[in-house]
């Protein structure tokens, strides 16, 4: 296709999309308004399941299966990923370079050092508490693995490759995905339906209520911790050690 | 103000998926077209924002800020923008994972040279 003909359907595209979006905003109540119905439901099953974080309840507890849709298209895609970046037959993978620490300003590396602890409290306490503030498994996971790559940013390559739990990381992550729908069937278990809370919801404020709702918060947030650590570890490797 | 709001909320979001569509069209480098790819994403995230918002409400959590009397935004399309971020950025790591691929199997990742097919 020549870059002309591309071009002029891209801007019948364009148009068509643009049109039909102009056509749905002035059919649509104006930003800002009170008219919030899907709002109003959500509240009103937020303070009946006792969960702070109205986000939360209804990821995970009213609309909890089409979270675990979402964990499954990151597990699916964290492994395609894996699968795609593998060592082909026709390369060969280097060992570990040795380790480089000396080529790091003393600076990055004590800022490294304090920021590692640091960085893996903040990431269990945005897990542990998306139920009460905003935060969660996804979010927390994405700073736990982080944390885990300061060691690279901090230390070296090789101190990255034998402190990550690059063995086991693999098997944690469809663990949590599995977790998941554990708890789903619990609830089909119990009577409450596939992904219903089993445990008593507790008051609405206090740390461990909506217990439900943690579980899948730490569930999710092992999936996506794990599924980023293998994911940027498979990046690293292609980009260091595969030749 | 309301009329500007909406006009600036939903036009900057339709802005956001026309440009990065343009940028796919006119990328001449792969890794120039996943970008795009999440800067047209990132219009829906506006998008559902937008939808979302309401003129002097408070932060969607119960009890924090006296919610109870104060209004707060619409809960259900952020909880909707948090998975959008999600699929987003695990799809970028599937499709950088491809480009680096293409680059190994093809030594470039321009797509116009990309013409032929292999095995």
């Amino acid at each position: 296709m020549s870059p002309r003909v591309r071009l002029v359907l891209f801007l019948l595209g364009a148009a068509g999309f643009l049109t039909t979006g102009v056509l749905a905003v002035l059919g649509a109540p104006p930003v800002g308004t009170d008219v919030h119905p899907y709002r109003d439901a959500a509240v009103a099953g937020a303070l009946a399941h006792a969960t702070a974080n109205v986000v939360s309840t209804v990821n995970y507890d009213q609309r909890a299966l089409d979270t675990l849709g979402e964990e499954t298209i990151l597990l699916a895609s964290v492994t395609a990923a894996v699968a795609l970046l593998r060592p082909a037959d026709d390369e060969r993978v280097d060992v570990p370079p040795p380790d480089v620490v000396r080529s790091r300003s003393p600076a990055t590396r004590l800022a490294g050092w304090l920021l590692l602890p640091a960085t893996l409290l903040v990431g269990l306490d945005v897990v542990l508490h998306g139920h009460l503030t905003p935060g969660g498994g996804f979010q927390g996971g994405v700073v736990l693995a982080t944390a885990v790559h300061l060691l690279y940013l901090a230390g070296s390559f090789a101190a990255l490759e034998r402190l990550r739990p690059r063995r086991w990381a693999p098997v944690a992550e469809p663990v949590g995905a599995l977790g998941f729908v554990g708890l789903g069937v619990a609830g089909s278990v119990a009577g409450v339906g596939f992904l219903g809370g089993v445990l008593p919801f507790g008051t609405l404020g206090d740390p461990l209520s909506s217990p439900t709702v943690i579980l899948l918060n730490v569930a999710v947030g092992i999936g996506v911790g794990f599924g980023l650590v293998v994911l940027v570890a498979q990046f690293l490797r292609q980009e260091v050690l595969v030749r | 103000m309301t009329t500007l709001l909406t006009v600036v909320a939903f036009g900057t979001a339709f802005w956001l998926v026309v440009v990065g569509a343009y940028g796919i069209l006119r990328s001449d480098d792969l890794v120039h077209a996943v970008v795009s790819l999440s800067v047209a994403q990132s219009g829906t995230y506006i998008l559902l924002l937008a939808v979302g918002y309401q003129r002097d409400a408070t932060i969607p959590i119960l009890g924090a800020g006296g919610a109870g009397s104060t209004p707060i935004v619409d809960p259900v399309v952020q909880a909707m923008t948090l998975t959008d971020v999600v699929v987003s950025a695990t799809v970028t790591a599937l499709l950088l994972a491809l480009t680096v691929q293409i680059a190994k199997r093809h030594g470039t990742v321009d797509p116009d040279a990309l013409r032929e097919l292999r095995g």
